[in-house]
């Protein structure tokens, strides 16, 4: 340790590690985990989504789950919640689905218009 | 990066531990590792999370959920609902009559909490000096090595008003001036983590929870006064807080933020760890000093105080661990920051460890100035079983005891000296109306009679005497003018004491007296005890009326002194009862009471002895 500069570089990798604990991201992923969509398949498509981000080294994105969300049809929803933009939802993912929402969405900022279910609150 | 998308922080504190928290630990690492998740989840142990009453506590992230007494039963329903369908587990969350509370941020106990020394306790994993870089840590102490010359940072402290939160509260920047003006080739920086008080533990929560928080502070004091080495003396009875220091100090020499030319600057610190032997004396600097130097723990006249003359008769400040917790802060986020909490003399805030018959005992965090009100019954969440609030001790042994009539007072230094209270190192002991207040004063004043180092004789025999005094008032042989004798020897014994141990060992009997006298003159003059806890001031007795004959209480009685049948009911034999109390737990319709004062009967017995026997008490 010689500079704050080499504090600094500590503390923003140690800070990646920290995210979930109300740290700053850019993109929170919610996968609903009903008993619906744990049937249709939500925790393949979870792993999917940690998978793919983790690989692609994305540190400002938080994966996180949530119960029932109602539309048991589309099952498995994911919510797409980004800072300061309208909601969106997806229905009907599968793994590779999610390779794409990923590439095109999450990274590229492009909504993948063909799966999306529902935009807003 | 990894996979993981939850973080599961556990407090493991001392109180949680206990509480079975590793078990808890181990058993999620099981049940993860059963279901194939375990590279989902992030398991942390944290320090001290507070609410010490509902441990072992968790909470998750990134929701904030906040599970309270959690047991390794509970484990698999955690993981199964919460981890893998996203449905928090409702019956663990913690509650109130209306609603329940999800997330930490929501729970009461925290929402009048200003964190500061405290910032990181349960917040982050102790012994990962990774996290503490992540919240902010060591940028204090570079900024102040490669940017401030020493009085600067002395200067900065000054401006913030911090003042020393071991209990006596002296200006902080004060002591650390004397130091660093005296002229010395050694000088010595001592953190005090000997916290002794009976219903204290915020030393050591600190220490447990964040200690590299700790050594930070002490690096920059020790940089402010020109100290290259520095002392942490913890007590034995406190091995973890040991165990996560010296942890610490090991972390921060191997990452170069210890040892030679820190932040490349001429700064150069090493730190030891120096356990206590267990007397509360060792708390006093002077005490404490000849401890490190490996003599008895005994105190020395003042002065030469230790910023003159300290260890091995160097230059020393000695420093109380929540001191060295709020320095980091202060340099982050500015002097004006720390000083526009608190009131005009007492800036920042204080960590209290809140026991007794409150509902959240724990370890709480509030700005300075709070009332005693706000702080028992809005964090406190007011006293337990729908009892009445009836005093409250500050400051341990030394403090004092304040009643309900004090409930408005803010809690500061001159306002709690004021009314015969003080600050201390920050335990707050509430009572509710079943304690006896002349009980709880001699409770006090045992503990000091067995602390006192014996050095000094006011010390070694005054509080003796008052010791015996008090526990002729509660045996019913108390004399007029027992009281007056009382605060006759306290007042001498305050004045003439060599150290604050003795000057401060009557204040729990002088406010009892001073607000409860008439608890003392009932005891006195008529051999009663309201709150029937003093048993020779007290009976048992049978109510006829009530009773129903079922013999459970004669069967129970370990020295036979009840009687009777079916029909005539049963009776007590005064003379006989031990005071046990075992009638009055085995009573199936309760028909046992405890009645205040000395039984007539009893009473008759005492006076024919004392006829007998005129010259003996």
């Amino acid at each position: 340790m010689k500079t704050l500069a080499d504090l600094k570089k500590i503390r923003e990798k140690a800070q990646e590690e920290m995210k979930f604990r109300g740290g700053n991201v850019r993109i929170k992923i919610v996968v609903g985990m009903g008993t619906s969509g744990i049937a249709m398949g939500a925790r393949e498509v979870m792993k999917t989504f940690l998978e793919e981000i983790s690989n692609r080294n994305l540190t400002d994105v938080l994966v996180t789950q949530t119960g029932e969300k109602g539309l048991s049809s589309m099952e498995p929803v994911v919510d797409v919640i980004e800072d300061g933009k309208a909601k969106i939802t997806y229905g009907n993912m599968n793994p590779d689905k999610v390779k794409k929402v990923v590439v095109e969405h999450i990274v590229n900022g492009r909504t993948v218009s063909d799966y999306v279910v529902a935009t807003g609150d | 990066m990894s996979l993981k998308r939850i973080d599961l922080l556990i407090c493991c504190g001392s109180g949680c531990v206990s509480a079975g928290a590793l078990k808890i630990k181990e058993r999620f690492h099981e049940v993860l590792n059963e279901k194939g998740i375990s590279n989902e989840i992030n398991i942390i142990e944290t320090g001290c999370m507070g609410p010490c009453d509902y441990g072992p506590v968790m909470v998750i992230y990134p929701e904030g959920i906040f599970y309270k007494a959690v047991t390794p039963e509970d484990v698999s329903e955690i993981v199964e609902n919460h981890f893998i369908k996203g449905r928090p587990v409702q019956r663990l969350m913690l509650h109130d009559e209306e609603k329940t509370f999800a997330a930490q941020k929501d729970v009461p106990f925290y929402q009048k909490q200003v964190k500061v020394a405290l910032e990181n306790c349960g917040y982050i994993d102790p012994e990962s000096l990774d996290e503490y870089i992540a919240t902010g840590g060591y940028e204090a102490l570079g900024t102040v090595l490669t940017t401030m010359t020493p009085q600067q940072a002395i200067d900065v402290i000054k401006e913030s008003g911090l003042r020393g939160r071991g209990g006596g509260g002296f200006p902080t920047h004060a002591k650390w001036q004397m130091v660093h003006d005296a002229k010395s080739d050694e000088k010595y920086i001592i953190c005090n983590g000997d916290e002794g008080d009976p219903g204290a533990f915020m030393d050591r929560s600190i220490l447990e929870g964040d200690p590299h928080r700790i050594l930070e502070g002490m690096m920059i004091a020790a940089y402010a006064i020109g100290a290259t080495s520095g002392f942490f003396y913890i007590r034995a009875e406190y091995p973890l807080a040991i165990k996560r220091i010296k942890h610490a100090i090991e972390q921060a020499k191997a990452m170069g933020l210890m040892g030679e030319s820190v932040f490349d600057s001429k700064f150069s610190f090493d730190a030891e760890v120096r356990t206590g032997a267990g007397a509360f004396v060792c708390g006093e600097e002077t005490a404490l000093i000849h401890s490190i130097e490996g003599m008895r723990g005994n105190p020395s006249p003042k002065p030469p105080y230790p910023s003159t003359s300290g260890l091995w008769g160097k230059p020393t400040v000695v420093n109380n661990v929540e001191t060295f917790a709020n320095v980091p802060s202060i340099f982050v986020k500015g002097a004006k920051w720390f000083a526009s909490m608190g009131t005009e003399l007492s800036k920042g805030t204080k960590v209290f460890a809140l026991t007794g018959d409150i509902r959240n005992t724990g370890l709480v965090e509030v700005p300075m100035g709070i009332t005693l009100r706000e702080l028992i019954f809005d964090v406190g969440g007011g006293i337990i079983g729908g009892r009445k609030f009836k005093a409250v001790q500050l400051g341990g042994p030394s403090g004092g005891c304040l009643t309900i009539e004090h409930l408005d007072v803010g809690v500061d230094y001159e306002s709690l000296k004021a009314r015969g209270a003080m600050m201390g190192s920050g335990g707050v002991i509430v009572m509710n109306d079943q304690n006896c207040m002349v009980n709880i004063a001699k409770y006090f004043m045992d503990f000091c009679v067995d602390e006192s180092c014996g050095k000094c004789s006011p010390c070694r025999i005054g509080l003796k005497q008052m010791y015996d005094i008090l526990e002729r008032i509660v045996h019913g042989y108390g004399k007029i003018g027992d009281i007056e004798e009382l605060q006759r020897l306290g007042e001498a014994v305050s004045r003439l004491s060599l150290c604050g141990l003795g000057q401060s060992a009557p204040n729990p009997v002088l406010s009892t007296i001073r607000y409860f006298r008439d608890e003392y003159e009932a005891h006195i003059r008529d051999h009663s005890c309201s709150t029937k806890v003093c048993l020779a001031l007290m009976h048992f007795d049978i109510d006829k009326d009530n009773c129903i004959g079922c013999s459970l209480c004669a069967r129970k009685c370990p020295v036979n002194c009840i009687t009777g049948s079916r029909e005539e009911k049963y009776t007590i034999h005064q003379l006989d009862c031990v005071k046990c109390g075992n009638c009055q737990d085995v009573c199936p319709v309760k028909a046992v009471n405890r009645v205040p004062g000395m039984h007539p009967e009893e009473k008759t017995k005492r006076d024919t002895l004392k006829k007998q026997h005129p010259h003996e008490d």
